[in-house]
């Protein structure tokens, strides 16, 4: 059982409350696709890809950065049991989709990065520390049923 | 990993003349957040009194590490012969497991993305996250 302090769920909260998933999952993502190119390996039906303007201007990059975000959600409406929450997502991207859990690292620090640019000042040290404490537990949680 | 390309260098030095100015607090920002954030690398600075992110010790940290960083955006073209002695130093004397520049490199990251939101872009992100990379294997050159 992962705990949380009273400062983490109250950031976790308050991060997410205020964040328009429009905004922030397509920027992460693309951000994700265009500093790490080959996690473009999972999206080759997604047309054009070929160049950062391309990939900032996909629609359906767009459309599956706010899906991603909503999965998000779940584990901050359900943050006592993420594990749980996130049992059939993970088999998903294990027996489904077939992504490397390596990835998911590499899309959560592209999240830090676009939230930090969105929070700027408000975005503090402890902040950072609870918003990574909180996707690392949302990472693991993702890993838990590949084999 | 790679070489850096004209283009990544071109987009390093272009994105450094805007941080000018700031290395100081940027630097002190970085070392801050990664005390904050990775309080396992704490455990390399047991010798200072005071631990905690802001305190002097972890501030003179952060601009000694941010002028390391500088001066490599200066040697961006031979970073392996401009950084042997700070490798040599990081290799025996220091002996920082280099999983923790990856770390460092990170909060360097956030910290960019916090005080130039609109000239971070993801182009320029991709060239400093290489950047950070080839210092930091050129910092671990002497290692083994």
């Amino acid at each position: 059982m992962v705990e949380w302090t009273d400062f983490e769920r109250a950031t976790i909260a308050d991060i997410f409350s205020k964040m328009q998933y429009e905004v922030v999952g397509p920027a992460a993502l693309a951000r994700c696709l265009i500093v790490y190119p080959w996690t473009q390996r999972y999206f080759g039906n997604f047309g054009n890809l070929y160049n950062a303007a391309a990939i900032s201007g996909n629609p359906m990059v767009a459309k599956h950065g706010t899906t991603i975000l909503h999965g998000l959600d779940r584990a901050v409406k359900n943050m006592d049991d993420i594990k749980a929450t996130y049992t059939e997502l993970s088999v998903l991207h294990s027996e489904k989709l077939h992504v490397d859990p390596d990835n998911f690292k590499l899309l959560s620090d592209c999240l830090t990065i676009v939230v930090a640019a969105q929070l700027g000042n408000d975005f503090t040290g402890e902040v950072q520390a609870a918003f990574q404490k909180f996707l690392a537990v949302v990472v693991s949680s993702l890993g838990r049923q590949y084999h | 990993m790679t070489t850096l390309t004209a283009k990544d260098k071109d987009a390093v030095r272009t994105f450094w003349a805007k941080v000018s100015g700031k290395e100081e607090d940027i630097g002190t920002d970085a070392v801050a957040r990664m005390l904050a954030v990775y309080p396992q690398t704490k455990t390399y600075f047991s010798h200072w009194k005071d631990l905690s992110p802001s305190s002097p010790s972890a501030r003179k940290h952060g601009i000694t590490v941010m002028k390391g960083v500088a001066d490599a955006v200066s040697k961006i073209d031979d970073l392996k012969g401009g950084l042997l002695t700070l490798s040599e130093l990081h290799a025996f004397t220091l002996r920082v497991d280099p999983a923790n520049f990856k770390i460092l490199s990170h909060c360097l990251l956030v910290v960019l993305s916090i005080k130039f939101p609109n000239d971070f872009t993801p182009e320029a992100h991709v060239a400093l996250d290489k950047f950070l990379a080839a210092v930091a294997l050129a910092l671990a050159e002497k290692y083994r």
